[in-house]
């Protein structure tokens, strides 16, 4: 069924796919740097870096950013989840901010500014396209497929 | 003397051309990939409902059994290789950046012509304001 509103939650789905990749990333890149540098004649030394700490933690958290994204996907358009993917940028900038006290430059400013403003205007309208006639046919591919399959 | 100095025009040349080409290369491939999962995912229809049904483990059977799934994913996998090979010759600045606010406006062209979504005038600000504010955040 198509959700015109979302629910308390799908926004916290779509709060962990904000969330989970940007930090992922950070993870990632943080255990990245911490190991010494890997070459390609060495391939093994990348399958010990990933029970490393934070390399696990970072692909812990990337499995979870692929699997809410994939729900949120289930349920709204493309184009209504991709601006809220874009907003974790925002909240690690923020984090980064008044958690790291790192410096945020005029520039960064403008971006999270104007991420928010496209995030808003996003979450204003429908989360999902009506197709009258497409939802038709797929609940009654999906009648026909369930009954085909065996109990 | 009189050498060098056309060289210099035709060095920086193919560079241009193979910057843009990497990052066209990254772009398309997650557009195609994110479009072929989004399509898969509204094949497969509401996880959440899928999940209250027949579980967590129908919910992931239903994903892995779609064929459209692993297009998606496969697509996706060749844009993280590219992101790679990208990062390999370009600098991470301009190619992070880049890559991701390019891929905002060409995933709302893709989201409207594939998968036929609604992306009306609201939908348009919103990935060209993002796409800016991407960029300028991660540059």
């Amino acid at each position: 069924m198509a959700h015109h509103t979302l629910t308390p939650r799908q926004y916290l789905i779509l709060g962990l796919v904000a969330v989970c990749a940007p930090l992922g990333d950070s993870c990632l890149s943080r255990g990245m740097t911490t190991i010494p540098a890997i070459s390609l004649s060495h391939p093994a030394a990348l399958i010990a870096a990933v029970f490393t700490p934070w390399i696990a933690a970072g692909i812990a958290l990337l499995i979870g950013f692929f699997a809410s994204y994939l729900t949120a996907l289930s349920w709204a358009d493309l184009t209504f989840v991709l601006p809220a993917t874009a907003f974790g940028n925002v909240i690690v900038a923020l984090l980064s901010r008044f958690w790291l006290h790192e410096a945020i430059s005029i520039e960064r400013w403008a971006g999270i500014v104007l991420i928010t403003l496209g995030v808003g205007f996003v979450a204003q309208g429908p989360s999902l396209t009506q197709h009258p006639v497409l939802s038709e046919e797929t609940s009654l591919e999906e009648s026909a497929a369930k009954e085909a399959q065996p109990r | 003397m009189t050498l060098a100095i056309p060289a210099m025009p035709l060095a920086a040349a193919p560079k241009l051309w193979l910057a843009t080409a990497m990052i066209a290369a990254v772009v398309l491939l997650s557009t195609t990939g994110e479009v072929l999962t989004a399509a898969a995912m509204k094949s497969i229809g509401d996880l959440d409902v899928i999940r209250a049904h027949s579980g967590l483990k129908g919910a992931i059977r239903a994903v892995i059994t779609s064929p459209l799934f692993f297009a998606g994913v496969f697509f996706l996998a060749l844009a993280f290789f590219s992101l790679l090979l990208a990062l390999n010759h370009l600098n991470l600045s301009l190619v992070a950046p880049a890559s991701a606010s390019l891929t905002l406006v060409t995933n709302a062209i893709a989201g409207k012509i594939f998968l036929k979504e609604n992306v009306d005038r609201r939908r348009w600000t919103a990935a060209i304001l993002v796409c800016v504010g991407v960029y300028l955040l991660a540059h």
